[in-house]
């Protein structure tokens, strides 16, 4: 779900920078042949600057996408309608927790702490996806968020297992597993709501779906001839496949799951294209996306004030235990 | 809106409905810390908490279903009871409050739970042994790592002291209602089912002392204030509690989840 930080961020300039030193061209040309080749780049290796800028904010901004994204499905932790789907609910909001961890991790390897990667999401310096700041407004939420929003995620994140550095790619494979499960239990649930459940739910498992399918779509980043900088990610192995490509994907596969589940898509213009074997899809209104990307979303003020409100409120509990740890310590030396 | 299930007044199903509405409560409280905790490693730690303690509900109540001859399941028994129907000792019911007061009541539930675990292993109702059995690890581990906690904070600034001994003013004065025995527990005993939460007492004031001890914290002394949950009179905060979880089963007859 997160090449987004890849279409929203500035433009970093090309991956030939002014060379200063013989030894610097010859080792940006042996990074090269390597990308060229298939191969990974590990965390010690040498790389060019702008790939680790880049993958940094990448890789960041999805391990902040994982923590806020704990924020709308957590929303119904506490009113989950029975113990089964509370117990599923916890399960994968944790999971999202150990992702970011994960993620946290990969990108620590790149030379920035998780206090400063956080310091940036705090002050607002640092994005995640807007897809979170929408807000859950029913149980159906949960569900589609699980079949859409994490449907949409793997269509995304699988070709990120293929990603040129190797920290990165590794904990996306794990990351990839765990998305599986989730997308597959928010399909359960909207599946045993549309087929054994009442009109009441059925309604309100349609209407979740009317507001999910857009800003899902949303996504996979603005078309391809807007996303200059998608050809930069293509370079360098970071990223694999095109917005466009990858949301059709989606589509294509979301529209046959639609139809198990007997929902419609709020989109008169989604049709079979015989002659592209492929589902056509109505415009998407990139202004709702650049407006949530600049803040004004739904839940972009209320997403960061419960990270930071949690931040600030958890300070003194990071104090204690670093306090505790150094009193350890001493006495460890004593 | 659908209307409450009742509840026979038999003890044997009372005794077990304490134990599982005291992890289903509990668990309740922990979820609420998911996504708001001071590091990401606790939101997980709380989470995976919550959910050990939402599986040994589900366990117990469908047990408590079983043998209420009713033929209830785990979620008619966990969503649609009335308030006084609920036999949770009201120390699992309070807000979460501050981490320093979600880590003690950890730490005293913890301790309590593995307590009971241990001798529920021996119960002569073989699921609910088996129950116990598998429980019993994860309290072990819930116990320990509310007990680290306990020590980073009891032995950590003067601040964490500080809300350390405010959380534990409060919490210990609903400690006395874990250890209160009644005619459910002395028919509890007499079946074999567990033992009298008084027998309890002993060996939880020893493990409380020794964790306590090692956080520089010291035993509240004991007063006299008395709560009443596991009768099915609960504190205020209850009915809030219920009212969130219970919303959706009550607001959509015949829904299937």
């Amino acid at each position: 779900m997160y090449t987004q930080a890849m279409d929203t961020m500035r433009e970093e300039g090309g991956d030939k920078p002014a060379l200063r030193t013989a030894e610097e061209a010859q080792l940006q040309q042996r990074f090269d042949n390597r990308i060229d080749a298939g191969e990974f780049i590990e965390a010690k290796d040498w790389m060019p600057e702008n790939y680790r800028k880049t993958l940094l904010r990448q890789i960041s901004q999805h391990a902040h996408s994982e923590i806020v994204g704990m924020l709308p499905e957590g929303n119904w932790i506490t009113r989950a309608p029975t113990l089964k789907r509370k117990a599923i609910l916890l399960a994968k909001v944790q999971d999202e927790g150990g992702h970011g961890l994960y993620l946290y991790a990969a990108a620590e390897t790149l030379g920035t702490s998780r206090d400063q990667m956080l310091d940036a999401l705090h002050t607002g310096k640092a994005k995640y996806s807007s897809i979170f700041n929408y807000p859950t407004l029913t149980w159906a939420d949960v569900g589609a968020i699980g079949w859409l929003v994490d449907g949409a995620a793997i269509m995304n994140q699988v070709p990120i297992c293929r990603c040129s550095f190797a920290p990165y790619a590794r904990a996306m494979v794990r990351i990839c597993r765990e998305e599986s499960f989730h997308q597959r239990q928010g399909f359960d649930s909207l599946l045993v709501m549309m087929k054994q459940g009442t009109d009441a739910q059925r309604a309100m498992v349609q209407e979740a779906v009317n507001r999910w399918w857009w800003p899902c779509l949303m996504m996979f980043g603005p078309p391809d001839d807007q996303s200059p900088n998608s050809a930069q990610g293509m370079r360098w192995g970071i990223k694999r496949v095109s917005n466009d490509t990858l949301r059709q994907r989606f589509v294509d596969a979301a529209v046959q799951q639609a139809e198990v589940l007997g929902v419609s898509f709020p989109d008169p213009d989604l049709r079979w294209n015989e002659e592209t074997q492929h589902w056509d899809y109505g415009t998407i209104d990139w202004s709702e996306f650049w407006r949530v990307v600049g803040g004004d979303g739904p839940c972009n003020r209320e997403r960061l004030a419960a990270r930071v409100k949690a931040w600030e409120e958890g300070e003194w509990v990071r104090e204690a235990a670093l306090a505790h740890a150094r009193k350890s310590e001493l006495k460890e030396a004593a | 809106m659908i209307s409450s299930i009742k509840i026979p007044p038999a003890p044997e199903l009372t005794y077990l409905l304490r134990l599982a509405d005291t992890c289903l409560i509990l668990g309740q409280r922990l979820g609420e810390w998911c996504g708001h905790a001071p590091i990401l490693e606790e939101d997980i730690a709380l989470s995976n908490m919550a959910l050990d303690l939402i599986g040994q509900s589900r366990a117990l109540l469908t047990l408590a279903g079983q043998r209420s001859g009713q033929g209830y399941d785990q979620d008619q028994l966990a969503f649609l009871r009335d308030e006084i129907d609920y036999r949770n000792p009201t120390l699992v019911e309070l807000p979460r409050g501050d981490f320093a007061f979600t880590v003690l009541r950890n730490v005293i539930l913890a301790t309590w739970l593995k307590l009971m675990w241990e001798r529920l292993r021996d119960s002569s109702d073989a699921e609910l042994a088996a129950i116990a059995g598998k429980a019993l690890k994860e309290a072990r581990y819930h116990q320990q790592h509310a007990a680290d906690w306990a020590v980073r904070l009891g032995d950590g600034t003067e601040e964490s002291r500080r809300r350390c001994e405010t959380a534990l003013g409060t919490l210990w004065l609903y400690t006395p209602e874990l250890f209160e025995d009644d005619a459910v527990d002395a028919a509890a005993t007499a079946a074999g089912l567990g033992p009298a939460w008084a027998h309890l007492h002993e060996p939880w004031v020893a493990e409380m002392s020794e964790i306590l001890g090692e956080a520089k914290l010291a035993i509240p002394a004991e007063s006299t204030f008395r709560s009443t949950g596991k009768r099915g009179l609960h504190s205020e905060h209850m009915g809030y509690l219920l009212a969130e979880m219970q919303h959706l089963q009550r607001a959509y007859p015949g829904g299937a989840w």
